[in-house]
Order: structure tokens, then sequence, then C-alpha cells
């Protein structure tokens, strides 16, 4: 059977998920057996070489950035998996959700008690090379369609372990009671 | 004292007459799933989630009584999956940042969205616009988090039998205030009482947090209503 590829990418995420996907220990050696990386932070590829089989995505969209590498991982992946909180509902960066974002910009950059006296020509960074900030972050399943949804903050290394076996065999997926929580 | 026979769920159950339907189940090992619900104060029927079909039509199992020969469905496909849809809502709803809520492992919502195994919800995030309120002495209120389901209303009174919280507002702006001439001066009993019987992390005690490591929260290992269930 020919190995499936994967490919990976932390959006508007704090690396945690990637870093509980490593908590799989000595079974990445048997992952390796089973599937071959593509673009990834893992294997430091950072464009796509060729189609993916598995694509998973940690963080949800924040910027115009997210947004396009979201959906170039969309064209090239037959499967999406939304990994953690934040790809699934907006997570941390989310509770801006509630400010208006000139109220948000305005906190971090011109009123904040740690920027105040410093930022002394009261700019907001708007250098064109930099992503453009979203009126709000995203839920991915919001932008593309997401085919599957693998919870947690981060998710257990046994959830992705067991999800990930799951579709590069098509074995029966196993969800233990512990392996799925929200926090 | 008279007792009554009834079928849940195709098994022969008996309990008094005139109890609680969720009661009744409870006592023959049937774990109803409540959320508004709670053992000793006024049933309200709120939440819906107790839903059960009583010879087929439709009712909520905390404010129905059991009679003799009542024939009750409720762990039923059809059920199950209405009520994993109320809990989708209600995490849709309002604002349930679970990594960094306090009540995390001990909620009764995110309990029971393990107990139906919801990966995502399946309606779009609201992310509605409300206020946190952590300026009362002894309580912190989220209105992020309050799902209105009015136990604290019900079950919390001071000394002199006074309710803490009443309902404010209307309709989708309705939301619990605490009163703070009555909740200024409460006992740390009380304040940890408020606290419990949010089904949610809406009511936090001040001063006092995270007192029990994760791991050992109340469904870390073992799923809501599992200690009903043989």
């Amino acid at each position: 059977m020919a190995k499936k590829i994967i490919a990976t990418a932390s959006l508007s995420g704090c690396f945690g998920c990637h870093m509980s996907f490593l908590d799989i220990d000595a079974k990445i050696l048997d992952l390796i057996e089973l599937v071959e990386f593509n673009k990834s932070p893992i294997d430091d590829i950072k464009k796509f070489t060729k189609q993916c089989d598995i694509g998973l995505i940690e963080g949800g969209c924040c910027n115009d950035e997210n947004v396009h590498n979201l959906l170039d991982f969309r064209k090239n992946c037959k499967v999406l998996v939304s990994v953690g909180e934040c790809a699934i509902m907006g997570g941390l960066p989310a509770l801006r959700n509630m400010v208006p974002l000139q109220e948000c910009l305005e906190e971090a950059y011109l009123n904040g008690p740690t920027v105040r006296d410093c930022n002394e020509n009261k700019i907001i960074p708007n250098d064109p090379e930099l992503p453009k900030i979203l009126n709000k972050v995203y839920p991915c399943h919001e932008i593309v369609k997401i085919d599957y949804f693998l919870p947690g903050c981060p998710p257990t290394a046994e959830l992705i372990w067991n999800a990930l076996v799951t579709l590069a065999t098509g074995a029966e997926l196993k969800l233990p009671y512990e392996s799925v929580r929200f926090d | 004292m008279a007792f009554v026979k009834f079928i849940v769920d195709g098994k022969e159950c008996m309990s008094e007459e005139g109890k609680q339907l969720v009661e009744a189940a409870k006592e023959n090992n049937i774990y109803i799933p409540t959320l508004c619900n709670y053992p000793g104060i006024p049933p309200k029927g709120s939440c819906r989630i107790c839903t059960v079909l009583i010879s087929g039509r439709p009712a909520t199992a905390c404010t129905t009584k059991v009679t003799e020969g009542m024939d009750i469905q409720s762990a039923v496909p059809e059920l199950e999956s209405f009520r994993k849809s109320v809990v989708e809502i209600l995490f849709a709803e309002g604002n349930h940042f679970c990594p960094s809520c306090e009540k995390s492992g001990n909620c009764e919502l995110q309990a029971l969205g393990y107990k139906y195994t919801m990966m995502v919800p399946d309606f779009p995030y609201m992310f509605p616009k409300r206020e946190v309120e952590a300026w009362h002495p002894k309580l912190l209120k989220d209105h992020n988090r309050c799902i209105l389901c009015k136990r604290c209303i019900r079950g919390i009174h001071n000394n002199d039998g006074k309710t803490l919280f009443a309902y404010g507002k209307r309709g989708d702006k309705l939301l619990i205030n605490i009163d703070p001439e009555t909740s200024k001066d409460i006992s740390d009993e009380l304040a940890q009482q408020a606290m419990d019987m949010c089904p949610v992390g809406a009511i936090i005690r001040k001063e006092k947090g995270f007192a029990v490591p994760i791991g050992r929260r109340k469904y870390d290992k073992m799923p809501i209503g599992s200690d009903v269930e043989e």
C-alpha cells in the first residue's frame, strides 16, 4: 500500500497542537512507516510539491495570509482536518471577536498601558508586507469545507494518533472517553 | 405512599407515585440528561434536554410526574440526536472558551458535549457581545457562559430567604443579574454553593480557583451520568 501523504499547518494557533502531535513519542517511528510528510513545519517544506491525502490544520483564520494558506491546503489536500479549539471555534484568539477591530488595534498600539508612552507617532502598523487582519477570527470550517474535527486544547496525542491511523489505514476510529477533551 | 410501575426503554421500573420522572428514573439506575434541572429545587423545563417520549409524545422529564403504567422512551436515537443538537446550540449561542474557563472539567454542558462526542457544533458561532461582572465582592458573573437555566435564581437564597439572582432585560438580551446588595456579604459556603449549582462557568466564586488539578476533575475520567447507570 502506498504511503499516505500528510501536510500540516499552524494558522492562528500557538503550535501547541503540533507539540501534542509530537507527544506520540516513539510512535513517530511507526508513523513514518505509514505516511510521508509534505508541506509542514515538521520537515520545513514550505510549498506543496505534490497532491496530499491528509491536511492537518491548527489554528483559526485571523488574517488574510491564514485564509490564503487555508485555501491552498483545501486545494492540495483530499481530506482536511481541523485540529484543536482554535481551528474549530477560533479559540483564544477569538476572544477579540466581541470587540470591534478598531478598538482592538487602538488598545494594542495606541492606548494600552505598555504602548501609550512609546508610540509617539501614534502609528498602527500598516506596512503592505504585513498580513491584513480580519474583522474577526474565523473557525476554519467557516472559510473552507473541513472534513473532520479533533477537539482539545491541545487534542490529546492519543486522539491525533488514532485519527491519523484511521485516515491512513481505514481502520475503525477509536475514541476512548478520556481522549476527547475541549480544554 | 403509593408505588407505581412504569417502563423506561423497555425496562420495568418502580417508584413513588408523583415523583419527578428524572428522579424516578435515577432510582432505577437510568440516567436522563438534564441541564436546567437540579435535585431539590423546583423544576423549570427550560433547556429541553431531558425530553423523553411518553406514549410517543414528547415531554420534559423534569416537569413530568410519574404515574402508573407510563411507557417512556429515553435513550432512543431520535432523542439522543435531538439532545446533541441542544448542546451544540448552547455552545454556538454563547461564548464558551473551554480552555480558559475555570469550570472546565466540572462543567455539565461540556460533560454533555463529551457524552455525545460533539467534535464541533453543527451551527455557526454567534460570538455575541456580553459583559463580565467582576466587581461583585464575592462572586464573578460571566454572561458569556450563561445558558439562562435559572438554577441560581431558583436555588440560591441568603439567610433572610432573599434570592441573590434575577432576570434582567428580555428576548435575546435576557441575562441573569446578581443583586449587589444581597450578594455583597454572603458566606464563602453560599458563594461556593452558587458556583457548584451553576451547570457552566457563569458564576465563579472569587479568590479561589483551579483547586482541583486536571485529571481529577468531576468529568475527567467518567462520563456524566455514569454514577447513575448500572
